[in-house]
C-alpha cells in the first residue's frame, strides 16, 4: 500500500510539472490580457504535431523539435494576436471568447483535416530509470525537469528583464503602464506569444510520452483552468504548484476511488477555491 | 405586401415538404457478371444431355455505403461480392438433382443508419424477392435486421456482428458467422495455459464501455472458472491517456495482464506497460493489437497479444480440418487472399473475410440441403460442422442460443521480431492456425 501510494505520487507530480506548464500559457495570457484563451487547448495539439512532424519527417530528437518550435510558436502567437485578439482587447470578455475559441475551431479544423482524429505517437524511449519501487520512464523525468527550466526561464524573464517588468505592469494597470510610455500593443503581443510557446511547448513534451489526437489539447485545456485558479493568475510559480496539486491528486485518488472521480473532485475543488480563495493559492494580486 | 409574404410562406412550405419526403430508393445494380459465364438461357448444343434447370437465387443485404461504418461495410461487401463473383464465374452451384444456382445480389445503402436497416430490409424480402439474407455490418445494424428477418421467415447469415445478445431472443433463422464478444478473450486464458501452466494470476484492466466491458466480464468468468486468480479488475473510461494510476495498481507477483478497450486506449497501455517495465510475462489486449498501426509502438508492441477475428497469417488447411474430423471447405486462405489481393488491391481485413465466409456458408447450407427451401437449408445450417479459411463454423442449435456461432475462435496475433528485426504479425493461437509459436515470456 505504501509502495503503490509513493510510486502514484511520484507519478503524480511528474506529470504535474507538464500540467503546470501547459497552464502557465494560459495564466499569463489570462493574467496580462483579461482574455481567456480558448485556442489554448488546440496550439498545445499543434505543438504536438510540430513535433511528431520533425521527429518523424526530419528524424530530430524531440527535444530539439521542442527547442525549434519554441521561436515558431512565439511567431504564431504573434499572428494569432494581431488577427484574432488586437482589436477587441478592450471590448467585453465575451469577444475575445469567441474570437480564440473561432481560432480554435480553425485549427481543429484544418488539423482534422490534414491529421484526421486518429492516434499518433511519437516513438522516442529514455529508458526507465529505477529505483525500489519507483519505475520512473526517462522522458516524462526530462518533461518535468524541462517544465522546470522553462519556468525559471520565465520567473527571471518576468522578474529581472525589461520587456518582462513591462509584461507585469501591463498586468498590473494598463492605464498607468501606458502614462510610462510602456507600449501595452507590443507588450500583448508579447505576451500572447509567449503564452501560446508554452502550449506549444507543453504539447511538444507530452509527446514524448503520451499518444495524442488532434483533439487531446481540450482535456489539458480543461485542466489548465483548474491549475490557474488554483495558482493564482499571471504567476508562473503559481501555475506551476497548481500543476503538482493537480497532478498529485490525479496519482492519489484512484488509489481510493475509481478513476472517472477524478475531475468531479477536480472541478469541485475548482468551485471551493473561486468560493473561499479567488484570487488562488499564490495570486496576491486579483 | 401581404399576399407576397403568403406566396413566400406557400413556397416555404412547399420546399420543406419535398425536403422531408425520402427518396425511393433504387436497388444498387449487381456487380457486372463475367462474360464468359454460361447464360441462364444457354441454346442447348447438339449435345444430347438435357439442359440443367438454372435457378436464380437473390442475396439480399444492405451495405453501409454512407455513414460511420462505412470503412468497415465496404471491406465485408468486398469480401462477399468476391464470393458471389467466383461461384458465379464457376458456373454456378451445382446440386444434387441437377438444378444449378446463381446468385444474384441485390442491396441497399443503409447509412450505418439503424431505422434504415429495417425499411430497407423489409422491402429487400417484399419487393425484391430476396431469398436469403446477409446481415448489415456490426451488432446494432446486424441485430436490427434480424428482427425483420426473422418476421418474415427469411434466413439471414450475420457477419460484422459479434454481439451474443441477438442469438438470445429465440430466433431461429439467424446464424453467425463471427465468434462472439463473450469469447474474445477467452483463449487468451487458453494459450497463456497452454504455453504456462503454473502462471496463475492475471490482472484484467479494461475500458468502461459496454463491448469492454462485456468481454472482460466474460473473460473474467472463464478465467476463474479454469483456477485463475484475478488479482485485480479494474475499468478505466475511454479516452484516459495516464495509465499510471492502474499500473500502479498491480500487485507484485501479476504474471499476466489482459483487457484493452479500443485502438488509443489500449495502444497507449501497451507503451506505458513497457515504460514502466511491469515484469509480467504475457500481455493480451483487445482490438488494438490486430491493428497494422500498433507496430509504430517499437518494441512496446513487441510480444502483444490480441485477439482477431481472423487474420491473412491464419494457416486453416484442408489437413487441419482432417486432422480435427471436420469436412473442408471452400478456397484455401493462400486462395482467398490472393484472389482477394487481385481484385480489390488490398490485402483482405477480418471484415472482408467475413463477408466471404457468409457467403460460403449459405453456399455449403445450400449444397448440403440440395434445395432452396427455408426449411431445408436451415436443417443444413444447424448441422453444419465444417472448417474453411476462415476458421470452424457451427452453430449453437439450442432454444436458448440459436444461431450463435460455437466453433469459430479468435485468432491471437502476437507482434514477433522477423530476421531482418522488423516487428510483424504472427497468428500464435489456436495451434491449427498459427504462423508462429508464441514469444514467451516476455522479456521485461
Amino acid at each position: 500500500m505504501l509502495a503503490q501510494t509513493l510510486a502514484s505520487l511520484v507519478d503524480g507530480i511528474l506529470l504535474g510539472f507538464v500540467y503546470g506548464l501547459a497552464a502557465m500559457g494560459l495564466s499569463l495570457i489570462w493574467g496580462v490580457m483579461r482574455v481567456i484563451n480558448l485556442s489554448h487547448g488546440a496550439i498545445m495539439a499543434l505543438g504536438m504535431f510540430g513535433t511528431y512532424l520533425l521527429f518523424t519527417h526530419l528524424g530530430l530528437n524531440p527535444y530539439l523539435a521542442i527547442l525549434l518550435m519554441a521561436p515558431a510558436s512565439l511567431l504564431f502567437g504573434f499572428l494569432v494576436y494581431g488577427v484574432a485578439v488586437h482589436r477587441i482587447i478592450n471590448a467585453p470578455y465575451l469577444s475575445s471568447l469567441l474570437a480564440t475559441f473561432a481560432v480554435n475551431m480553425m485549427v481543429i479544423g484544418i488539423g482534422t483535416a490534414v491529421f484526421t482524429t486518429s492516434l499518433y505517437n511519437v516513438d522516442f524511449s529514455l529508458g526507465t530509470v529505477r529505483a525500489g519501487v519507483l519505475a520512473l520512464p526517462g522522458t516524462r523525468l526530462t518533461a518535468a525537469l524541462a517544465a522546470l527550466l522553462i519556468t525559471a526561464a520565465l520567473y527571471l524573464f518576468l522578474y529581472r528583464t525589461r520587456p518582462g517588468k513591462a509584461i507585469r505592469a501591463v498586468a498590473n494597470n494598463r492605464a498607468a503602464a501606458e502614462l510610462m510610455s510602456i507600449p501595452s500593443a507590443q507588450v500583448l503581443a508579447l505576451s500572447f506569444g509567449i503564452g501560446t510557446m508554452l502550449a506549444a511547448l507543453a504539447g511538444g513534451l507530452i509527446t514524448t510520452f503520451f499518444p495524442f489526437t488532434i483533439l487531446s489539447g481540450s482535456g489539458y485545456q480543461s485542466k489548465s483552468f483548474v491549475i490557474c485558479v488554483l495558482g493564482g493568475l499571471g504567476n508562473p510559480l503559481g501555475a506551476l504548484l497548481g500543476g503538482l496539486i493537480l497532478g498529485a491528486m490525479e496519482g492519489l485518488i484512484p488509489i481510493v476511488l475509481p478513476v472517472s472521480w477524478v475531475p468531479v473532485v477536480e472541478f469541485t475543488l475548482f468551485v471551493l477555491i473561486l468560493l473561499i480563495r479567488p484570487s488562488g493559492l499564490l495570486g496576491a494580486r486579483t | 405586401m401581404k399576399r407576397v409574404l403568403s406566396v413566400l410562406t406557400l413556397l416555404l412550405m412547399v420546399a420543406l415538404l419535398a425536403s422531408c419526403a425520402r427518396p425511393t430508393p433504387t436497388p444498387t445494380p449487381p456487380p457486372p457478371q463475367p462474360t464468359e459465364a454460361p447464360a441462364e438461357t444457354a441454346p442447348p448444343t447438339e449435345a444430347p444431355t438435357p439442359t440443367p434447370v438454372v435457378k436464380t437465387v437473390i442475396i439480399g443485404f444492405t451495405a453501409s455505403q454512407t455513414g460511420k461504418l462505412n470503412v468497415e461495410s465496404t471491406r465485408q461487401i468486398n469480401g462477399l461480392t468476391l464470393w458471389m463473383e467466383q461461384v458465379n464465374a464457376a458456373g454456378g452451384l451445382k446440386l444434387a438433382d441437377g438444378t444449378v444456382v446463381r446468385f444474384e445480389a441485390r442491396f441497399y445503402d443503409d447509412e450505418s443508419n439503424k431505422d434504415r436497416v429495417q425499411e430497407l430490409y423489409t422491402r429487400l424480402i417484399n419487393e425484391d424477392k430476396a431469398d436469403f439474407l446477409i446481415s448489415p455490418y456490426s451488432s446494432g445494424l446486424a441485430d436490427a435486421a434480424a428482427v425483420i428477418a426473422e418476421q418474415y421467415g427469411k434466413i439471414m447469415i450475420t457477419t460484422g456482428a459479434a454481439s451474443d445478445s441477438t442469438y438470445k431472443k429465440g430466433y431461429t433463422l439467424v446464424y453467425q458467422t463471427y465468434t462472439p464478444a463473450s469469447r474474445y478473450l477467452t483463449g487468451a486464458f487458453d494459450l497463456l495455459a497452454a504455453l504456462d501452466p503454473t502462471a496463475k494470476k492475471v490482472a484484467i484492466i479494461h475500458e468502461t464501455d459496454k463491448f469492454s466491458t462485456d468481454v472482460c466480464t466474460a473473460a473474467k468468468a472463464y478465467g476463474e472458472s479454469k483456477g485463475y486468480e484475478i488479482v485485480l479488475f479494474e475499468g478505466y473510461d475511454s479516452g484516459t491517456a495516464d495509465f499510471a494510476p492502474f499500473i500502479n495498481k498491480i500487485p507484485a507477483g501479476t504474471e499476466a495482464i489482459m483487457g484493452g478497450g479500443h485502438f488509443a486506449d489500449g495502444s497507449t497501455f501497451a507503451r506505458q506497460l513497457y515504460e514502466k517495465g511491469v515484469p509480467v510475462k504475457f500481455i493480451a489486449l483487445l482490438v488494438a493489437p490486430p491493428e497494422p498501426k500498433f507496430a509504430e509502438l517499437g518494441d512496446a508492441a513487441l510480444g502483444i497479444v490480441g485477439p482477431s477475428q481472423w487474420e491473412p497469417q491464419a494457416k486453416y488447411n484442408p489437413e487441419a480440418a482432417q486432422a480435427a474430423g471436420l469436412e473442408w471447405y471452400g478456397p484455401t486462405v493462400e486462395e482467398f487472399v490472393s484472389a482477394y489481393k487481385a481484385k480489390y488491391n488490398e490485402d483482405p481485413s477480418y471484415h472482408s473475410a467475413g463477408g466471404y465466409a457468409a457467403g460460403l456458408i449459405l453456399q455449403k447450407a445450400i449444397e448440403a440441403a440440395g434445395s432452396l427451401e427455408t426449411e431445408k437449408v436451415k436443417a443444413a445450417l444447424d448441422g453444419m460442422a465444417i472448417m474453411t479459411f476462415y476458421g470452424d463454423i457451427q452453430f449453437d442449435t439450442s432454444a436458448e442460443a440459436h444461431g450463435l456461432q460455437i466453433a469459430h475462435q479468435m485468432v491471437y496475433i502476437q507482434w514477433q521480431k522477423d530476421a531482418a528485426g522488423n516487428l510483424v504479425k504472427q497468428v500464435v493461437w489456436p495451434a491449427e492456425a498459427k504462423s508462429a509459436e508464441a514469444l514467451y515470456p516476455l522479456s521485461r
